[in-house]
């Protein structure tokens, strides 16, 4: 791993990629990432602002995903999958061969494109990350928990009556908002969302879209997504990533509405992508 | 749908494309079908030839003797102790009640004839009779026992009474005792249990599957205890934590090819090193089984694995989300969502050892044994060698006890494949 002056200002990347050093609560400094020969994701440098929603947008293939996943080193299950730069939580350096991987999952917790419910019941689904965490205090304790994270990921009404029905059974809508619910259950501070609604229908999406903008209170947000409406609609910060680099980054108003770099107005403006 | 033909709007060429395609694609489902047909008719010929050949071995004629325990015959002594009465003269016995029956029988080649028509197994009857209750001797008892084996081929009708006498080995003067037994009742029909509750035996009429099954039974226990545990870790490493480099490759490779390695060969592997080096006692099933693990451990291994890789990958992705250890999202995971795949391998894998004959003959499991064993150290054979045993007899009665053991394993290896579809079945999740 090549450490290099965090201060460096990231070259080639317009506008604001930094925020006030006591407001980041992650931050990603010379971000290089190799898929065997590939280079993926180049010298990108990014702070993650607290309890806020960062948007990470860009044509498909630029590396949004690949950055998002090395946030909670979920590159890691990946063979050929190589990262150097420097990449910390609250200023601890998450790269760092002291750090235990599964601590940094549970505070960076993680949301997938297709929902992914375990084939187990939805009570299972929501308690399985607590239990091995050890979070609950008994049974009474758990129950507590799974029934708080359905409440917060506005679940809890649909399916009171039927916690212990498979999570597969639930419409692809609520199968996403379980899959939110298990991710809160461990109580991160981060939250990562893979394109969650790219899977679904615009009613579901606006649930979703809802739920984010109640969770950003609690929890800070990084959501990568093909849709601009909703990047434009949930998140405070935006980032624009093309053949993995970071061109612009900066509040979302001003991307959306003043765009810096040509690439991100021509990608805006639905000329490439 | 429109007719092409008549359609003005297709141009003749796009006609004639269309109709060789739909000709091609019904030749494709003739050729199917044909081949599915094929295969079914050659099964139905094969169950009909062995049910043809086997039904008759699943009944037997006893005959009903009444025999009078003459204490000057058993235990003429008067000791009355397990020895004495264990080597008595019950031969004689049951003969004189057979000779009781037919009077005007005095010439010895005559009584020769007519005690043939016993099995020798007639006197063990009587024997355990007395062993069991020997308060009896001095009374007379009636005993069930099988008639010889060729007298039981006549009965069933599987002997012409019109071959030439010198050509069959049921005389006309036997035929007429038979017949004359028949009638007066004192020959009947019934279900074969002996070929259920016995060991092999030279006598067709007193062999039996038994030893044959348990032995089976041991081989298979030693089996799937061994190569179950030992094909799913060695899958589970192979798949979830190996590195992907030369080294894996090669065994990848080997273990492949360890499936394809013909089973005698895994025979001589354990002759050499079970039997020769660990001085393991020789036609065992315990050495059975150490044999058959090894040669279906490579099929459990690459079921296994890939009832691992079917698991998608978005299951563990959300269990190492959620911050679940590597381990912990194999075994909470991945691994409940194989087991139906893996089970149904194993019950695949162990259908193909329990038919396997070839590498149990090298390790001396062919052996003429007629005790069922009780532990898996002792000498034992298995239903595969039971039937080239018995094929390769010359009694005539073995040809349908042949078949009739062949049915049975037969009935074994479908419970299996049948119990390996359920398993799927029940088991197949969605996600």
């Amino acid at each position: 791993m090549t450490y290099r002056a965090s201060n460096d200002p990231p070259h080639g990347t317009v506008g604001a990629p930094r925020v006030e050093a006591a407001r980041a609560k992650l931050t990603a400094c010379n971000v290089d990432v190799f898929y065997g020969e590939k280079h993926a994701i180049k010298d990108v440098s990014l702070d993650i602002g607290r309890n806020e929603v960062t948007a990470l947008i860009g044509p498909s293939g630029c590396g949004k995903s690949t950055f998002m996943r090395c946030l909670n080193r979920m590159n890691d299950i990946i063979d050929i999958c190589r990262v150097t730069g420097t990449i910390t939580l609250d200023g601890e350096d998450i790269y760092d061969p002291k750090i235990d991987v599964v601590h940094l999952r549970a505070r960076v917790g993680m949301v997938f494109q297709k929902p992914n419910p375990f084939p187990k019941s939805i009570f299972e689904n929501v308690a399985y990350g607590p239990r091995i965490h050890g979070l609950a205090s008994g049974k009474a304790g758990l129950e507590e928990i799974v029934l708080t994270s359905l409440k917060r990921a506005g679940l809890l009404e649909e399916v009171k009556d039927r916690l212990h029905a498979p999570g597969t059974s639930l419409s692809g809508g609520q199968q996403q908002r379980l899959c939110i619910a298990r991710a809160i259950a461990v109580s991160p501070q981060v939250i990562l969302m893979d394109e969650p609604c790219s899977a679904l229908d615009p009613i579901a999406t606006a649930r979703i879209e809802e739920l984010i903008d109640e969770l950003q209170h609690n929890f800070t947000i990084v959501i990568v997504t093909h849709s601009m409406q909703q990047a434009a609609r949930v998140s405070q910060r935006t980032a624009f990533f093309h053949l993995g680099e970071l061109i612009e980054c900066g509040m979302t108003e001003q991307i959306f509405t003043n765009p810096l770099h040509r690439l991100t107005q021509g990608y805006l403006t639905g000329r490439f992508g | 749908m429109t007719d092409t033909k008549t359609s003005s709007l297709v141009p003749s060429a796009v006609y004639d494309r269309l109709r060789r395609r739909r000709a091609a694609e019904r030749r494709f489902r003739f050729y199917g079908l044909a081949a599915v047909g094929l295969a079914l008719m050659m099964l139905v010929f094969l169950f009909v030839s062995i049910v043809r050949q086997g039904y008759s071995a699943f009944t037997e004629h006893v005959i009903t003797l009444t025999v009078a325990l003459d204490p000057a015959v058993i235990d003429p002594e008067g000791r009355r102790n397990s020895q004495s009465l264990s080597s008595a003269d019950y031969q004689r016995l049951v003969r004189e009640s057979l000779a009781a029956l037919f009077p005007d029988v005095t010439e010895r080649a005559e009584r020769r004839l007519l005690f043939g028509l016993l099995s020798s197994g007639a006197s063990h009857r009587l024997r355990d009779v007395v062993m069991r209750e020997p308060a009896r001797i001095g009374t007379t008892v009636v005993i069930e026992t099988p008639l010889d084996d060729d007298a039981d081929r006549f009965l069933k009708g599987l002997v012409s009474p019109d071959v030439p006498e010198s050509e069959r080995r049921i005389k006309d003067r036997q035929i007429v005792w038979l017949k004359a037994l028949h009638a007066g009742g004192g020959i009947h029909n019934r279900f074969n249990t002996t070929l259920f509750t016995a060991g092999d035996s030279r006598e067709p009429e007193l062999a039996g599957i038994l030893g044959a099954v348990v032995g089976s039974f041991y081989l298979m226990l030693t089996t799937v205890v061994l190569s179950f545990p030992i094909g799913v870790a060695a899958a589970v490493y192979l798949e979830e934590f190996a590195p992907r480099n030369r080294f894996t490759d090669l065994i990848e490779v080997n273990i492949n090819n360890l499936a394809a390695v013909p089973s005698v060969v895994f025979g001589l592997l354990g002759l050499a090193i079970f039997l020769d080096f660990f001085g393991l006692p020789r036609s065992a099933s315990l050495v059975g089984g150490l044999v058959l693990s090894l040669i279906i451990l490579p099929t459990i291994i690459i079921a296994a694995r890939a009832a691992l890789k079917a698991v998608p990958p978005s299951i563990r992705e959300a269990a190492l989300g959620v911050g679940a250890s590597k381990m912990q999202s194999i075994l909470h995971h991945v691994l409940p969502l194989a087991v139906p795949g893996i089970m149904t391998g194993t019950i695949i894998g162990m259908a193909h050892a329990l038919g396997e004959s070839a590498p149990l003959l090298v390790i001396g499991m062919v052996a003429f044994i007629v005790d069922v064993p009780v532990t898996p150290l002792d000498p034992t054979t298995v239903l595969p060698v039971q039937i080239y045993l018995w094929a390769d007899s010359a009694e005539r009665a073995f040809v349908e006890r042949t078949a009739a053991a062949i049915m049975v394993l037969l009935i074994f290896l479908i419970a299996m494949n049948a119990l390996a579809v359920i398993i799927r079945k029940k088991f197949e999740r969605q996600w």
